[in-house]
């Protein structure tokens, strides 16, 4: 067994209410802009819990839509399994100059590039 | 040139303040996100993958040069310095703020735009002919009864909770430019042996998932009772349209499940029901709205201009580009000039602020203040005379704006797709891209001629892809991208569905798979065989072949 085995699990995102931007709950129930914060649940109780948190903070009208998706974290990189979840943390594959991978908040992975 | 009369900037302005006053509440959390959603849909507002996005009606696709400036305005200080121009005529902002949107309102109110029924069960803003009031073959400019019929729907109470949205289009022409087949309903204008005009009235045209042409319910309805008839449509559908499934509850699945002939009865025997009087279009009205519509004041010109032919005779680019994106104009010494938004590799429909504000200045110079969108994501000026068509061209080609493939195979249409689009299952602009990459030697383009490529994100089919020559659709399969390729659909007299060739291809195979249809057309065509007319006369099964032989 290696210490930075993969660990599989899942991430609850949203989109913020002000603006739409995409984010993602944090281990310490704050919404990071960037999915490298978002805390993993690999069991299915911390995933159910991770959903009540969110709709909570729908209630609260910090975010909108909150949803569940399927990822790993890998050597502390956190990597969306779909490829919807990837285009979300980065940004358009066709603006790359766009969205979080322009500003520093993309995930620790590369765009898509043509098809 | 188009404008709002009082009544209709009273109305604009006040569905700002309120959209200001929903969109506070539902920030301080007086209203939740269900409560809110349907109110922001109706202002155009949807959630999309990476922000909000804004989906600004353009009314006929008519923009002058004010409306067009401040589009770019609001891509600059709101959005990320662009916009996105759809098949439907609309502008599409992909990086809006919520807490934003309603100053971004206001802004366009300023010039008599709004979001307002660009979204919901509602009859959406009515479309037409990107040449209207400007081709040369045009019976007559079909926005005023586009306009008819927008003020009659707009609100209308009966038609606000509609089993499913509603989309009319309209052409004066006989060349069909609106799809007016694949609309829920099409008008189409005709003219009698004695030179009266009445309108083809053609019902449950539609793309997504379920792509029907329409039928022809009435051949030649005499103008002044255009508004009864659609009333006693609208009727017909309201009550026995389908609300319990919102896949079948569009018009087309109506008149697909009751058959055209039993569709047509009910439509007379509701029209006959009812006092004519109530409805009949007063000529003094139409007269009305049509001065919004008034053509410009054209000079007395000569056909011929020594200016343009002797530019054309040096210039090669020019020339080429004289070929694909001038079109006939009605007045002499006029040319139509359309605007190609999809350079090399480009994304199909995107404009900067940079080139929505030289667009709008050519417009204000050469094209009495008029500029159109199509529904090919490209942009149009409708009068220019052929004496300025050159200097037009230079500026074109200054902004990255005079690609010369209007209507040819670089001229993909593409909707946002996954990059853009929370409901895409797959990416389409990539696609578009490495289409146009392939297909990048102009000569070779117009080598190949008229070729439609259209490209949808998913079986909503904004992209239109049923109706390409060649149709790409892009599907998920295991979490993978994949694409459907379909041929012979068109959106034109002849509209069809295209066909499915068979099994999908990965992204990076389609280029190839598009270059072998087309190789296989160029092998197989007459002398003068445009793409359609080949594959129609050939039918699938060679490029099944060329596509699906063993390698
Ligand atoms: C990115 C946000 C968009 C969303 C969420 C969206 C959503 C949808 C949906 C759900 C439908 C299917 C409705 C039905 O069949 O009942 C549809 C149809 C359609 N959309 Fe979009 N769309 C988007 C962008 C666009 C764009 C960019 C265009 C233009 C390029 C467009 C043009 C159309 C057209 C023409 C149809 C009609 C198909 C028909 O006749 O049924 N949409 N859209
Ligand atoms: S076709 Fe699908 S992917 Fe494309 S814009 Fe429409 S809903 Fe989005």
């Amino acid at each position: 067994m290696t210490t930075n085995a993969t660990e599989k699990g899942k991430i609850l995102t949203a989109n913020r209410l002000r603006d739409g931007e995409v984010v993602f709950l944090t281990h310490s129930g704050e919404w990071s802009e960037n999915i490298d914060g978002a805390v993993l649940a690999t069991e299915p109780q911390a995933q159910a819990a991770l959903e009540a948190r969110g709709k909570g903070d729908e209630r609260v009208n910090l975010v909108t839509g909150t949803y569940l998706f399927d990822a790993e974290r890998r050597d502390g990189h956190v990597f969306a399994s779909h490829i919807k979840e990837r285009i979300r943390s980065l940004g358009p594959t066709v603006r790359v100059d766009l969205g979080k991978q322009a500003e520093g908040k993309g995930g620790h992975f590369a765009a898509l590039q043509g098809v | 040139m188009y404008r709002y009369d009082e009544f209709d900037s009273q109305f604009v302005n006040d569905r700002v303040s309120q959209f200001r006053d929903q969109a506070n509440r539902r920030l301080t959390g007086e209203l939740s996100e269900d409560e809110f959603r349907p109110l922001r849909l109706m202002n155009g507002l949807y959630l999309q993958l990476h922000a909000y996005m804004l989906r600004i009606a353009v009314p006929y696709g008519s923009l002058d040069s004010a409306k067009l400036n401040t589009l770019a305005y609001i891509a600059e200080k709101w959005d990320r310095g662009y916009g996105h121009f759809t098949t439907r005529q609309n502008l599409q902002f992909n990086w809006i703020k919520l807490e934003d949107t309603a100053d971004i309102l206001a802004k366009l109110a300023e010039v008599e735009m709004h979001a307002i029924q660009t979204s919901g069960n509602c009859i959406r803003n009515v479309t037409t002919d990107q040449w209207a009031g400007a081709a040369a073959d045009e019976i007559a400019d079909p926005r005023p009864i586009g306009e008819l019929v927008r003020q009659w729907s707009s609100l209308h109470p009966e038609f606000s909770y509609l089993p499913r949205k509603f989309k009319i289009a309209v052409t004066g022409s006989p060349n069909d430019r609106a799809a007016v087949k694949v609309h829920d309903i099409g008008l189409r204008l005709h003219l009698n042996d004695r030179g009266e005009r009445g309108w083809e009235v053609l019902v449950g045209g539609g793309l997504g998932r379920t792509p029907v042409i329409a039928v022809t319910v009435r051949d030649f309805l005499p103008e002044h009772e255009l508004i009864g008839y659609l009333e006693a449509i609208m009727r017909v559908y309201n009550l026995y349209g389908r609300r319990d499934n919102k896949y079948k509850a569009r018009i087309k699945i109506l008149v697909h499940e009751i058959g055209a002939e039993k569709f047509r009865a009910e439509v007379e025997s509701e029209y006959a029901r009812r006092p004519h009087a109530d409805t009949k279009v007063e000529e003094r009205e139409l007269q009305r709205i049509s001065a919004y519509f008034a053509a410009p004041k054209f000079e007395k010109l000569p056909r011929w201009s020594a200016t343009f032919e002797e530019a054309r005779a040096k210039n090669k680019d020019f020339a080429n580009w004289v070929r694909t994106n001038i079109a006939a104009h009605r007045a002499d010494g006029y040319a139509i000039v359309n605007i190609s938004l999809k350079p090399e590799g480009g994304i199909p429909g995107d404009a900067t602020a940079d080139q929505m504000r030289v667009v709008a200045d050519l417009g204000q110079r050469y094209s009495f203040d008029e500029i159109r969108v199509s529904h090919h994501q490209n942009l149009v000026l409708p009068h220019v005379k052929r004496d300025d068509l050159f200097a037009i061209w230079k500026v074109l080609q200054a902004s990255d704006l005079a690609t010369s493939n209007i209507g040819l195979a670089g001229d993909i249409i593409a909707c946002p797709g996954l990059d853009y689009c929370s409901l895409a299952t797959a990416r389409s602009i990539p696609i578009a891209q490495s289409i146009s990459r392939r297909f990048a030697d102009l000569n070779r383009q117009h080598e190949i001629g008229p070729l439609r490529i259209n490209i949808s994100g998913c079986i909503n089919a904004c992209g239109h892809h049923h109706v390409g020559h060649i149709g790409i659709l892009g599907l998920d399969k295991k979490g993978e991208e994949y694409y459907q390729i379909t041929l012979g659909g068109s959106s034109a007299d002849s509209a069809s569905i295209g066909t499915i060739l068979g099994p999908g291809f990965a992204g990076e195979d389609v280029p190839d798979a598009i270059e072998k249809i087309v190789n296989t057309y160029l092998a197989h065509r007459q002398p003068g065989e445009e793409f359609l007319a080949a594959y129609r006369r050939l039918g699938p099964q060679p490029f099944k072949e060329a596509l699906y032989a063993a390698a």
